[in-house]
């Protein structure tokens, strides 16, 4: 299938005719042990289908039975959410037909979410905060997955025959619905961004998903309209399928909001569809076309009772709520004494639990930030890696940066002791032993080798003398290139200086 | 049978044996059976032998064969619900009362015919023709447990396993003169049952005494952890019941709307005297009214078709079962295979409701038609509820008329439909219902006696079924049923 690239004006120039309007529904998986309806496991990357039972296969005469903990899990989401968690409310079936659903109805919930009418306070770039309407909540099974075999594309058309795995059928997700996000204006990409890394951070601190977007354990479909600066009704909206990471979220929304304000422009219609995106070139084409009036035949789900969690339950749940990550990070940044700016790098670099941990491990804040900001993200950057792949634990930085404190290395010989750290020869002081870093504290073999270069660099040595203290820098790194490194500078230039001056 | 067996008068084999004997001298002309499964049924039967010679303490039934209607999951055993489109399949797991019956060590003699998705009140939508009533081999067995009926009438099993959705027990028992409850919703699980309309499913037993029918309950019965809508309570005491049998000083209650008008005149005059009989035994006799029965029906065949149109969405072609590659396509979609399996699979009055379910749920109509028969049926748990002030049970005759010839109302779904009318309102309340014999109309066919207790009250029909079962017992001299004909398997061609 190749993808037709369609028509877009500039952003800028979109933003300056239309006000966009944005709903996200952003699918989370959990990571409960069982699945929503039945007791198999649900490992990631398990072989085909071994993970399933009558049950999720949906085989006749199965019937499903609701985990506990997937419940409790939806709840606590909806209380971090500022939701309402119901009283009583029922699953419902979602009639339709797809080859990977086993019972060709999905059970999920309709008219009935657990939790619903909440917010999430979204921080953004400049500092301000906007806060996102959350319409519900709610729990659902996951469908299997088809593998298409024999076509060039991996999709179904052109394919010879189809392969379909059931063991991600039935693992229970949370669907999280806003309400129509209005107001953006030219940061609705940005907000879409920032609402879904926020969300990440929230569920993750929660405990109850991986909220991996790449493995599909978070996924967010985007749905955009326009409308003329000014309006009040709604334009037609298009809805962007399981956009998997953040970056794309914001990439596909700021492209459709281009697309729509293209068609506008030019007197056409917005057709009501689905889209999907293409992460290599950055654009989305037309999916299947969704209106209104897409029927599913909901109904009450009546293999199922109803879910009424006692208030007193939902009580002691909210008792386990972690800190808010937002508020958790304010205290953090002042606790630590980092400036915005440095608090939004460690942020943008998913670094905040390493550096927490870092610091409880005894390193001082501005170290640990160095580390894992700076030379650990450069080379997780230059690698392609997350900067917790390296083997490299808050422990270590710790401890080397115990080693610089105390005099042991300087920051060029920490720096080699990282590498060998990365390269797995162990702990910071097992490198740096193993390597033989260490600055020399002995001060003979230090002034016996500055008396060797101020002999051999007289003319420097000379304008030392003359009061041009500059120049001393010629001589320290004579001195450090004649100790190998090992050598303290602060001290080699007192000497230096004592000597000359 | 039972305590032949303890005595070792009779070992399980023979037993068993005797049964699949008369399986296969009778079930030519009965049709009662879909699958037997000789082997297997031997085997448990032999097990059961080895145990009790061993000395170990057994189950009241163990060894007492058992046939079960085929819409329940039997690990290894064909189960096709009565439809083409299960042709061959055979389940890799059991239903859980199917498990409840193996421990007990009940032998499985096989698996019985019945309408298809036990749609129908005759067996002959069946998908593999119908059953026929030992009583008159012209005339239907009921439905759609017609099977499970017509065994137990036939002697071709002492015992077997109904499901009722809508009276699919208690018809069957009513014109096949045998005993059949339907337990309180969620009393019995339904983890195993094909699904036709969840909330109204409901397995029982099927019996040719009253007693039987609470021993076989009591094995099936309980809490099962893996149907969330199974009753988290001991089984009532059913057995208990059944054995005291006393209705003195019980009030009564006759559904002034179901109690016989536009019904059969001997089906009438034997109700009357069951009526006469229960009053002379000290019970008191109380008319009730049950105004919104009348909606019943109708508010029925719009949610089982609603459910059972989901239900059946999964009958896909795709994981098991039949699957039929669409004429004249090259190479066909997954649509096009699954139309024509379909096409093929199921028959017109499977057809007929997927239709009319699918219709009743889609948006717009929903509110008017699945909406609306959900208010009746809070109508009808309420009429129940004011009934069951009044009354310890309530009573009507289970079925309007005696078996009716095959063939008869096939045509017209109607008249098929109105057999259940007195049935169906349990079924949407909830509440255990069950049919017993209370002898022959004027045409010489069985007519039935229902019992309606309030849910979660099974033991009272047992009280009240076995009090009336040994009056009519001391009348007729006999059990009803030695009057079947003889049977050959011979005299009707297939
Ligand atoms: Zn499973």
């Amino acid at each position: 299938m190749s993808v037709h690239t369609e028509d877009v004006v500039s952003y800028d120039e979109a933003i300056a005719t239309y006000d966009p309007v944005m709903g996200l529904e952003v699918h989370v998986e959990l990571n409960t042990n069982t699945k929503m309806f039945c007791g198999c496991a649900t490992e990631f990357g398990a072989e085909p289908n071994t993970q399933v039972c009558p049950v999720c296969l949906g085989l006749p005469g199965a019937l499903p039975v609701v985990s506990h903990t997937a419940v409790e899990s939806a709840i606590r989401i909806g209380l971090a959410l500022n939701c309402e968690i119901a009283e009583w409310c029922r699953f419902a079936r979602k009639n339709y037909f797809y080859p990977d659903m086993p019972k060709n109805f999905q059970t999920s919930q309709y008219d009935e979410p657990i939790a619903f009418n909440g917010y999430l306070d979204v921080d953004l770039e400049d500092g301000s905060t906007y806060r996102v309407e959350i319409e519900r909540a709610h729990m659902e099974e996951d469908t299997g997955k088809a593998l298409h075999v024999g076509g060039s594309t991996g999709r179904i058309h052109g394919a010879e025959y189809s392969l379909i795995d059931y063991n991600r059928a039935g693992i229970p997700l949370i669907e999280i619905v806003t309400k129509p996000l209005t107001g953006a204006g030219e940061r609705a990409p940005e907000i879409a961004k920032a609402y879904v890394s926020a969300l990440r951070d929230l569920i993750k601190a929660l405990g109850v998903s991986d909220v991996r977007m790449e493995q599909g354990s978070m996924r967010c479909d985007a749905n955009v309209s326009l409308m003329p600066k000014g309006a009040q009704k709604f334009g037609i909206r298009t809805e962007t399928k399981n956009v998997n990471s953040l970056r794309s979220v914001e990439r596909a929304v700021r492209y459709e909001i281009s697309r729509h304000a293209a068609v506008l422009n030019s007197g056409g219609t917005i057709i009501q569809e689905t889209r999907h995106w293409h992460e290599d070139t950055g654009v989305t084409t037309a999916g299947r076309p969704k209106s209104d009036a897409e029927d599913y035949r909901y109904f009450p789900e009546p293999d199922l009772v109803p879910v009424a969690p006692t208030r007193e339950r939902v009580e002691e749940l909210r008792g386990t709520l972690p800190e808010p990550p937002a508020q958790r990070r304010k205290r953090l940044q002042s606790e630590w004494g980092y400036s915005d700016l440095e608090m939004r790098d460690v942020i943008n670099a998913g670094a905040t639990e390493l550096i927490e941990q870092t610091v409880a491990a005894g390193a001082s804040p501005p170290a640990a930030r160095k580390w894992w900001t700076g030379e650990l993200a450069r080379r997780a950057n230059v690698e392609g890696k997350g900067v917790d792949e390296f083997g490299v634990t808050p422990a270590h930085v710790a401890e080397l940066d115990s080693l610089v404190r105390g005099g042991r290395l300087n920051d060029a010989m920490a720096r080699q002791v990282m590498d060998g750290v990365i390269d797995g020869e162990g702990t910071p002081t097992q490198v740096a032993d193993a390597r033989g870093l260490e600055l020399v504290q002995d001060d003979g073999a230090l002034e016996a080798a500055v008396d060797k270069v101020i002999a051999a660099n007289d003319d420097v040595a000379q304008k030392v003398r003359d009061g041009k203290l500059n120049a001393a820098g010629a001589l320290i790194g004579q001195v450090m290139k004649e100790m190998k490194g090992q050598a303290d500078a602060a001290k080699a230039r007192e000497l230096i200086l004592a000597k000359l001056t | 049978m039972a305590d032949a067996l303890a005595r070792k008068d009779v070992s399980a084999v023979e037993l068993t044996q005797a049964h699949l004997d008369r399986i296969a001298t009778v079930d030519g002309d009965v049709h009662a059976f879909l699958h037997v499964d000789s082997e297997g049924a031997l085997a448990a039967a032999a097990d059961v032998d080895q145990r009790r010679a061993a000395g170990e303490q057994l189950h009241a039934l163990a060894g007492v064969p058992i046939a079960v209607k085929d819409v329940v999951a039997t690990q290894g055993l064909p189960t096709t619900a009565g439809s083409k489109i299960l042709e061959g399949w055979v389940p890799p797991y059991d239903a859980t009362l199917v498990s409840r019956l193996k421990a007990a060590g009940m032998p499985i003699l096989g698996k019985t015919n019945m309408d298809e998705f036990a749609m129908g009140s005759s067996t002959e939508h069946s998908a593999y023709g119908p059953s026929r009533n030992p009583w008159d081999l012209e005339r239907i067995p009921g439905g759609s447990g017609g099977g499970s009926a017509a065994a137990i009438a036939a002697f071709e099993a002492p015992l077997a396993i109904g499901t009722d959705t809508g009276g699919s027990i208690r018809q069957p028992a009513s014109v096949t003169g045998t005993v059949g409850t339907k337990p309180t919703y969620g009393g019995v699980s339904r983890y195993g049952l094909i699904a036709l309309a969840s909330s109204l499913d409901q397995a029982g037993p099927c019996t040719r005494t009253v007693l039987d029918a609470a021993l076989l309950h009591e094995v099936i019965g309980g809490h099962d952890p893996l149907d969330s809508t199974s009753i988290d309570a001991p089984v009532p005491p059913v057995v208990e019941a059944a054995r005291r049998g006393e209705v003195k000083g019980m009030r009564i209650g006759v559904i002034k709307e179901i109690s016989g008008e536009g019904f059969q005149e001997g089906v009438k005059s034997r109700f009357e005297e069951s009526l006469d009989l229960l009053r002379d035994a000290g019970a008191e006799i109380v008319e009730v009214s049950c105004p919104s029965f009348e909606q019943g029906l109708a508010a029925y065949y719009l949610i089982l078709p609603s459910e059972a149109s989901s239900n059946l969405a999964k009958f896909d072609a795709m994981r098991y079962g039949l699957r039929v590659a669409p004429e004249g396509i090259q190479s066909p979609s997954a649509e096009q295979v699954m139309a024509a399996t379909r096409d093929a699979g199921f028959g017109d009055e499977v057809k007929r409701r997927i239709i009319l379910g699918t219709y009743a749920l889609s948006s717009g109509y929903y509110d008017a038609y699945y909406g609306q028969a959900q208010k009746v049926r809070t109508l009808i748990a309420r009429d129940f509820a004011a009934a069951f002030e009044r009354a310890d049970v309530l009573v009507t005759p289970t079925a309007p008329t005696t078996a009716f010839k095959l063939g008869e109302k096939l045509d017209d779904p109607m008249s098929m439909y109105l057999n259940d009318v007195a049935t169906i309102p349990a079924n949407l309340a909830g509440v255990p219902g069950m049919s017993l014999p209370n002898g022959l109309a004027e045409d010489g066919l069985p007519s039935g006696f229902q019992i309606l207790a309030p849910a979660t009250k099974d033991e009272r029909l047992y009280e009240v079924g076995a009090a009336l079962e040994r009056m009519l017992l001391s009348q007729w001299g006999s059990p009803i049923l030695t009057n079947a004909p003889e049977l050959t398997g011979k005299e009707i061609a297939r």
